[in-house]
């Protein structure tokens, strides 16, 4: 029997593939195999022989079986060896081209700058781009003979003669939406209006359109103070400093009285501009107590309510923040700039997981 | 508005420095816009004195001298006429720039001789005009540098010039004085007094004036004095020196006085030569047509209504604007009428603004001058006038009547805390306001005639504020206005907006901001171009008309990109577009555009041209992401920018169109410059109906347990019927069993025959309480093939 054991065993460590494999498993423990032939022999045993060499044939049938298995599965695996072993790809070829979208900086810089806003209770607000020279001067204090509607560089839309209203205006700024806003909800209100605004100027740091964002907060008792306090909070959160100084200076804006203009601390060390440190001021925005003739004409009483008002230049802080150097780039759609400078899909300004990366 | 140090120090008491000045200023709101400090350009010229001065030997004209300097004894050869033995002179050494020659001083060799420097005139050191010889200084010793004599000696030379912006609302600031009192009340100095002066009426002025009835309202006042006898010619030395400092050319004596008080006191004056009037002076409104050579030598034609002062012989001054060439004041003028009057800011804005005329004058007369001081600055003027080119003063003569522009406000001191957040004493408040001109009777503020933009009590508010200075405002946490978390703010169309740019983005769009406007035939393209929206003043050609979409911008971005080379682009854009010139003729839209390949080339072979079933997947990506609802219709027809035969609108009905997606017409490529096919599409998010949403709750989701069964068919059926029509007929064969139908194969032609396709669908069949038997799989086919037959004439494919 022991022959028998290292035969078989012998046979199918040799066994090169599965064919004689198969052969061996017939001669072996098949039906006719020599095991099954041995197994036949036991009735001619005593009963003591049987009691010996029955469990053995068992087994020795199933070392057999076993053997046989193991090799199979052996011989599979090294069959898949070598079938992977032909699949080999240059894995360094580069993948199939996937276009790759962004998200303009202005459209970027609103939803930071309304994330921040949101945050403290202000909304949103629009108005029309294309709107009466009520909305955009009058209404604001700025009456038709003042200085400051010859400084705007307005563009007029044509009149169609016999139409002898006075000529609708492109918003010189979003000051508009103020009214509009005031007319419609009336107070208290806080809101900002971001947009786009046109101004007739073409040069190295004009674009005839360009966005602003308006703020708007009325209440009963809203002073400067709580301006200048908005103001700190916005600029600390949106430039992603921990503190940063703001100079008010003392300044004119028809619509608001008193008026500042805003500075903040910053330094520019090899053209790169740090905000918060340093010693240098830049102009970021305008900013005032909305003037009583502007509540007025939104329908509101000067005498029980009073807030502010301010606006900055959306482009301007994204130039700011980004360090994005030319503005008139902004409207070109040069795809190398809108790429290197564009924001990804999934960057979504969140006040709770970063405004930038 | 510019002045310089020494001219402010005529009205300010101060030993304030340049520093302390600028910085202040700015902190009031007069933004020091510059600093000029002339003395930088000479600080490298020395003094030096003439040791001797001989003839060079080869040139008449030269002269060969030995200078003293700091650096010992120079030879410079000098071409001077007065260059001579003993004299004090300003040396420029070799290595020195001199500005008035744009040229930095060498070592050279003048006719063989050597030269080390130069001695220099006034006008090489830009200090004036004077070149007729070298400087020679009456003092000065070896080695001192120029500057600081000039700071010592002549101080006007080298005062700082300070560049302030004026905003519209500070009139009283377009007058060095004005700017004296800011500061004064800053506390930085004291004013100086300026009193009226005495000038003695000698004679019964021989020209006088009049108001027309109707032009009371424009020029409510009018004085004049005649003065006789004067000796026009050169400013004095110190006026000439001012004026040049501030940008303004000295032109003769009573021309510059007049120049003088515009910045002095912010009081434009005028100067009539008498013997050239004739007769009285009349102010009226032109009736129109009247010519009139102003000042600058230009000719102006008056338009009816505005004010001009005429004499016998017709229009001599643009009245509060400009005067006329014709009676104006020359070299000779030996009589001369001079004129201060009050002019309405309103009338002379529009008058100028008609005129196109930019001058001193009217800049500050729309600003708004100081009422009162009208006649006052009439005799500032001649009292300067008779001091400097003599003559005799007739008496003043008038008409009109000096406006009464006289109000109060209530000082409320408690309004400063309350408005402005800054803690402030009364005290404190009525001393800055009395020092900026008010005058304070109880708690009632009189506004100072020079300060027309102080209408109400918040500009006292202001002006405490501005004086105590802003800087030192603390912030103050603006309370919430409810208390825990905040509520969304964002409306559901600004949330559309926002979505519909980020799901763009992360198809692969760049997205863009064009200009609003664009030219006109690029309008015309599409629908727009017509005179509601064009512009009155565009700034150019290229941006002529408002936007009628924003296809026509992002096709030029696209064709400015193709021109830089890169061919295949993917570019979108959300923003206004315009239908109308009225506000609110504007909607909201998204487009995207796809130009050229999928992709780069690649060594899959997937880059392949772009089609229109990628703008249709991405067109119904974005409208699925603004929510819109899954099911449309596709309907054709759309404006004649699209390709007739391969475009869609997505529509709700036949009324409700959400967006049109397609291949833009080849004539609009061609007419754009666009290379390659251009695929596009463009939604309205308005026209997605609201969701009527209560709460953030799903409906249940309702699945089977019982496995779903499917069935491929194929029609074949006429080539021009629509997939959508089959696929809606195959749907509605057993909506309760029927869950899903897709198209997987078109085939058009071939042995189908000429107009024939075969279109192949899978019906998905979803069992709901029993599992499908054969007989009921069998039962719905049927009704499909029905179905399907009825709608669309097709046939069951064999």
């Amino acid at each position: 029997m022991d022959d028998l054991k290292s035969k078989y065993l012998t046979l199918i460590a040799e066994a090169g593939d599965e064919a004689t494999l198969e052969d061996i498993r017939i001669t072996a423990v098949g039906k006719k195999g020599e095991v099954a032939l041995k197994m036949r022999e036991l009735g001619k045993m005593t009963p003591e022989e049987r009691q010996v060499a029955g469990p053995a044939l068992n087994a020795l049938k199933d070392e057999i079986n076993s053997a046989l298995a193991a090799k199979k599965a052996a011989l599979a695996d090294a069959a898949l060896d070598e079938r992977l072993r032909s699949e080999w790809l240059d894995v360094t070829l580069p993948t199939r081209p996937q276009r790759q979208g962004t998200i303009h900086p202005i459209s970027q810089v609103s939803e930071e700058v309304t994330a921040i806003f949101a945050e403290m209770g202000f909304s949103v607000a629009e108005g029309p781009r294309i709107d009466t020279d009520w909305y955009n001067f009058d209404a604001l204090n700025i009456p038709g003979h003042h200085p400051a509607r010859a400084e705007m560089d307005t563009f007029y839309m044509h009149r169609a003669e016999g139409d002898n209203r006075p000529p609708h205006v492109l918003r010189t700024h979003t000051s508009p939406v103020q009214i509009r806003s005031m007319e419609a909800s009336g107070a208290p209100t806080r809101i900002i209006c971001p947009g786009g605004v046109y101004r007739a100027d073409y040069d190295q740091t004009h674009t005839p359109m360009f966005h602003q964002v308006e703020g708007l907060a009325i209440d009963k008792d809203i002073s400067m103070a709580n301006l200048k306090w908005v103001l700190e909070e916005f600029v600390k959160s949106y430039f992603e400093v921990d503190g940063v100084d703001l100079r008010f200076r003392a300044s004119h804006f028809p619509f608001t009285e008193p008026s500042a203009e805003v500075d903040i601390r910053c330094s520019w060390e090899g053209g790169t501009l740090k905000v918060g440190e340093g010693d240098d001021w830049l102009e970021i925005l305008g900013s005032g107590m909305v003037h009583p003739k502007v509540l007025q004409a939104g329908g509101i009483d000067p005498n029980e309510w009073q807030g502010f008002a301010f606006g900055m230049g959306i482009d301007r802080i994204a130039m700011l923040k980004y360090g994005i150097p030319d503005l008139r780039a902004f409207f070109d759609s040069d795809l190398r700039w809108l790429r290197h400078y564009g924001f990804a899909a999934l960057d979504v300004p969140t006040l709770h997981g970063g405004l930038s990366r | 508005m510019k002045f310089t140090l020494s001219w402010l120090k005529q009205h300010l008491d101060t030993t304030a420095t340049v520093d302390e000045i600028t910085y202040a200023l700015t902190d009031l709101g007069l933004e020091v816009e510059g600093v000029e400090d002339r003395g930088a350009k000479l600080a490298d010229f020395t003094i030096g004195h003439v040791l001797s001065a001989e003839k060079h030997p080869d040139a008449d004209r030269l002269r060969v001298c030995q200078v003293a300097t700091d650096e010992g004894t120079k030879q410079i050869i000098c071409g001077a006429p007065n260059a001579r033995e003993g004299i004090t002179v300003v040396v420029a050494k070799p290595g020195v720039y001199v500005p008035g020659i744009d040229t930095t001083i060498g070592v050279g060799k003048i006719r063989g001789i050597e030269s080390f420097g130069m001695m220099a005139s006034e006008r090489e050191m830009e200090l004036s005009d004077e070149h007729d010889g070298i400087i020679e200084l009456p003092s000065g010793e070896v080695g001192e540098r120029f500057v600081d004599w000039l700071a010592a000696n002549d101080p006007a030379k080298v005062d700082p010039v300070i560049e302030i912006a004026i905003t519209p609302n500070r009139p009283d600031a377009l007058g060095v004085r004005g700017i004296a009192r800011d500061l004064a009340a800053r506390g930085l100095g004291s004013m100086r007094l300026c009193p009226a002066p005495d000038v003695e009426g000698a004679f019964v002025s021989d020209i006088s004036v009049s108001i027309d009835e109707d032009t009371l309202d424009g020029c409510p006042v009018f004085f004049g004095r005649l003065i006789r006898g004067v000796q026009n010619g050169p400013s004095p030395a110190w006026l000439q020196d001012r004026l040049r400092a501030i940008g303004l050319r000295p032109i003769s004596f009573l021309v510059d006085v007049t120049n003088y008080f515009t910045y002095d006191q912010n009081r434009p004056l005028h100067v009539f030569d008498a013997d050239k009037v004739a007769g009285n002076l009349r102010v009226h409104r032109a009736t129109g047509g009247e010519e009139i050579i102003a000042l600058d030598e230009k000719n102006y034609t008056l338009q009816p209504g505005q004010m001009v002062i005429s004499d016998e012989n017709g229009a001599e001054s643009i009245a509060g604007i400009m005067g006329g060439a014709e009676t104006g004041c020359t070299e000779e003028t030996v009589n001369v009428f001079v004129e201060s009057a009050y002019w309405d800011p309103v009338q002379i804005a529009y008058a100028g603004r008609a005129l196109k005329i930019n001058s001193d004058a009217r800049y500050r007369f729309e600003r708004g001058v100081d009422p009162s001081f009208t006649p006052v600055g009439l005799d500032h003027a001649c009292a300067m006038i008779l001091e400097h080119a003599g003559g005799t003063a007739s008496n003043m003569i008038s008409a009109g009547a000096v406006p009464d522009t006289s109000r109060a406000y209530r000082l409320d001191a408690a309004r400063v805390q309350s408005l402005v957040g800054m803690d402030i004493p009364e005290s404190e408040q009525r001393q800055t306001l009395t020092a900026l001109g008010f005058r304070l009777e109880g708690d009632m503020a009189h506004v100072p005639s020079w300060r027309p933009d102080v209408m109400g009590e918040a500009d006292l508010v202001e002006e405490v504020a501005r004086v105590a200075s802003l800087t030192k405002l603390q912030g103050r946490p603006l309370p919430r206005l409810t208390t825990g978390v905040p509520k969304p703010v964002m409306t559901p169309i600004q949330r559309r907006e926002q979505i519909a740019r980020r799901t763009a983005a992360a198809l692969g769009y760049n997205e863009c901001v064009t200009y609003s406007f664009i030219d006109q035939a690029s309008a015309v393209l599409f629908g727009g171009g017509d005179d509601t929206t064009r512009l009155e003043n565009p700034i150019s050609s290229d941006m002529s008309h408002m936007r009628p979409a924003l296809l026509p911008g992002l096709l030029q971005a696209a064709a400015r990109n193709q021109a830089r080379g890169f061919m295949d682009l993917a570019l979108f854009e959300v923003g206004p577009a315009f239908h109308g010139g009225e506000p609110g003729e504007q909607h909201l839209l998204v487009s995207g555009l796809l130009v050229g390949r999928t992709g780069p080339k690649d060594v899959h072979g997937a880059s392949r041209p772009v089609d229109v079933y990628d703008v249709k997947a991405d067109a119904e990506a974005v409208l699925n992401a603004m929510g819109a609802p899954a099911k449309v219709q596709i309907m054709r027809g759309a404006q004649e920018w699209w390709h007739p035969g391969r475009h869609g609108r997505i529509c709700l009905g036949p009324k409700k169109v959400l967006g049109v997606f397609g291949e833009l017409h080849p004539r609009v490529l061609e007419a754009m410059d666009i290379k390659g096919p251009a695929m596009a599409f463009t939604l309205w998010p308005a026209e997605i109906p609201m969701p009527r949403k209560t709460g953030a709750t799903r409906q249940a989701l309702d699945i089977s347990d019982l496995q779903s069964v499917e069935r491929d068919f194929a029609f074949v059926v006429d080539a021009d019927v629509e997939a959508l029509t089959l696929v809606n007929a195959a749907a509605g064969a057993d909506k309760a069993l029927i869950d899903d139908v897709r198209v997987f194969d078109e085939f058009i032609g071939g042995s189908l025959g000429e107009g024939k396709k075969s279109l192949a669908i899978t019906v998905r069949l979803q069992p709901r309480d029993v599992t499908l038997k054969d007989a009921d799989i069998e039962a719905v086919a049927q009704k499909v093939v029905e179905k399907v037959t009825k709608a669309t004439g097709g046939t069951l494919r064999g």
